[in-house]
């Protein structure tokens, strides 16, 4: 097993690389940094800056350059604001954390506990409704989801916050907190909580109908415990790893999210570089999320393989 | 069980582990029984999933009203009233009107062109680029199918978002409009679902008896593949084909609602909501409408392939 873990690190490794070069390529081709400073009176100027950036470099110079820096951690300036981008992701990667934590262990109590009582309540009233619900949830695209949700819950009723995740320089896990943590959590997390309640529907219903569950109802051990003991626990072992194959789309809904609630996490820092072609800052955030993304996969993998023994990997 | 990886700047729909119970299979006794075609058990099975078919009808309907706008809308495209300025749904507007006096139903079925138009052509050049891509790393396996893989997971690692920002700006002064560019770059980073799954299917298909009956025979590979495997994936290819339609539509109307995709004076569904954000307090009938467009569409779309996949593999389950 720990070949193949090996095996896929190394052939993602080239993948990532000769991404992130094209990408690279691509965003010096299309922005000029120093496109402001081509109005200035001293023509010098712009030549000067342009040496300084190494931007009259081969792209290939420019680009080891950059991989250079970004295996030893320095992810380079940020060509809008200067500042390292290393220090920006750090700072980004708290309200981040916060949002995609959250959410996921929230999606996953709702998903399990909204899928196993469809699959035990199989055709009741209830599992019609949530079924129609994940076809909604689905179907919607979540940044609509995110405005409806400010305009009932901020405009309408004012329950809920949807501007950053503390008002002004407020701290801390408070009241204020969790009605600014609300709606953006929500609006991340409507897609994956749908797809995740069916999916933990049919595994569970698949573990229901399995022939240990029959044994042991017909050896007389009560419903409830056949039901959270034998059925919940192998059921969740599929469902686990869609968790962790999920997990990385929830990195793309940041995107979103963040620029709707205005929280100034890794999203919003990926959208305000990519408005303005600031190429080490978006170099940065692909490359983050590729190894979290490969991470997760690999983990699911392996989960699976951990969680049930019969799996074998090669 | 999905092993795919989900990489990019937008999340892939979660359309495909989702599917509806397949409808009872009620034994039916015939007086005479009589051998049915493929077509015909297929076109039995689709029409029992009510859903799918209601979903087809609304789809059709919807394609019919946007692109014969010109003859449905109750008003000319981008006729204002100044004077009238935004209005709520009334008798003489059914879904209001926006801030320069527009009817909203009729600049809904307009901007629906370019939305159907993105998702329908999209889901037709990934389905085709990808099963071309899939079928090839199936049928010939050994180095072209590493190759090809490792190709599909280069796409699955670059974020969409930055991809559109860099062509629509590369290709803003070109002769091509940003609908073409966005329907080719979306397509561009579409296609690698549909690649993996045929992969998959071409993998078992080109063991089986009929294949090297048809090789034994003398047939050359593009025929072995085209005539006879990619005919027996046709099941899988048309749901995800309908799978990657409702993708598309998401996905461009994200895209438009972030300032990536469709730019004014051009309207889709997406970008209509993101002129309708920030007025919430008096206009909100320009917030619900685009959106509903978008979810009903998608919904059809799934429930279609829901019906699709039903009908071509009954012993589905989930």
């Amino acid at each position: 097993m720990l070949t193949y873990a090996i095996r896929r690190v190394l052939y993602s490794i080239p993948v990532v690389l000769i991404a992130s070069f094209l990408l690279f390529w691509g965003v010096r081709e299309t922005f000029d940094p120093t496109a402001r400073l081509a109005a200035s009176k001293d023509p010098q100027v712009q030549v000067r800056e342009r040496q300084r950036l190494g931007l009259d470099d081969s792209i290939f110079v420019q680009y080891t350059e950059w991989l250079k820096g970004a295996v030893h951690g320095d992810f380079g300036q940020s060509s809008a604001s200067r500042e390292d981008v290393s220090t920006m992701i750090s700072s980004a990667m708290g309200n981040t954390l916060q949002l995609i934590i959250i959410g996921a262990v929230v999606s996953a109590a709702i998903a399990i506990g909204v899928g196993v009582y469809s699959a035990v309540r199989q055709y009741s009233k209830l599992d019609y409704l949530f079924t129609g619900l994940s076809y909604i949830g689905i179907a919607m695209p979540p940044f609509w989801f995110g405005l409806l949700l400010i305009e009932f819950f901020v405009v309408q009723n004012r329950w809920f916050l949807s501007v950053g995740l503390h008002t002004g320089d407020g701290s801390g896990f408070n009241l204020d907190y969790l009605r600014h943590l609300a709606l953006p959590v929500a609006t991340l997390c409507v897609q994956i909580v749908a797809s995740w309640s069916r999916y933990q529907r049919a595994s569970m219903l698949d573990a229901l109908g399995a022939d240990y569950v029959r044994t042991a109802r017909a050896k007389g051990v009560p419903r409830r415990k056949v039901i959270f003991k034998h059925a919940l626990r192998n059921s969740l072992i599929p469902f686990v790893t869609v968790v962790a194959l999920d997990f990385g789309a929830l990195f793309g809904g940041l995107i979103i999210t963040e620029n709707i609630f205005a929280i100034g996490g890794m999203g919003r820092l990926f959208y305000n570089a990519i408005l303005v072609g600031d190429v080490y800052v978006v170099e940065a955030w692909m490359v983050i999320v590729a190894v979290i993304i490969i991470f997760f996969n690999l983990l699911a993998d392996l989960l699976y393989g951990v969680l049930d023994p019969r799996i074998r990997l090669s | 069980m999905r092993t795919e990886d989900k990489i990019g700047g937008v999340p892939a729909p979660f359309g495909s582990p989702v599917a509806v119970e397949p409808m009872s299979m009620l034994p039916t006794f015939e007086t005479e029984p009589t051998p049915r075609s493929q077509w015909q058990l297929f076109r039995r099975r689709f029409l029992r999933h009510r859903l799918a078919v209601i979903g087809a009808v609304v789809l059709i309907l919807l394609i019919v009203l946007c692109f014969g706008a010109t003859y449905f809308a109750p008003y000319p495209k981008n006729h204002q009233d100044l004077l009238l300025g935004p209005t709520s749904p009334s008798r003489e507007h059914l879904m209001g009107t926006d801030q320069l006096g527009r009817d909203t139903l009729t600049e809904i079925l307009y901007a629906g062109q370019i939305s159907l138009k993105i998702g329908l052509a999209v889901a037709l050049l990934s389905t085709v680029g990808g099963t071309i891509v899939g079928a090839a790393a199936g049928y010939f396996g050994r180095i072209t199918d590493q190759l090809l893989m490792r190709f599909t997971d280069l796409f699955l690692v670059v974020p969409a978002i930055a991809v559109l920002a860099v062509a629509l700006k590369y290709f803003s002064s070109s002769a091509f409009d940003q609908t073409t560019v966005i329907i080719f770059v979306l397509a561009g980073l579409g296609w690698m679902y549909i690649a993996r799954v045929v992969r998959g299917q071409v993998l078992s298909l080109k063991e089986k008896e009929f294949v090297e009956a048809a090789r034994a025979a003398g047939g050359s590979s593009p025929r072995i593949i085209f005539r006879h495997i990619l005919p027996n994936c046709i099941g899988p290819i048309l749901v995800n084909a309908t799978l990657s339609i409702a993708a598309a539509i998401v996905t461009e109307s994200t895209l438009s609602f972030l300032g990536f995709g469709v730019q004014p004076p051009t309207t889709s569904w997406g970008n209509m909501l993101a002129s309708a954000e920030g007025n919430y307090n008096q206009n909100t009938h320009l917030l619900y409408f685009p959106g509903l467009m978008i979810l009903l569409t998608v919904l059809c779309v799934n429930f279609l392939g829901d019906g699709l996949r039903d009908a071509f593999d009954p012993q589905h389950k989930h």
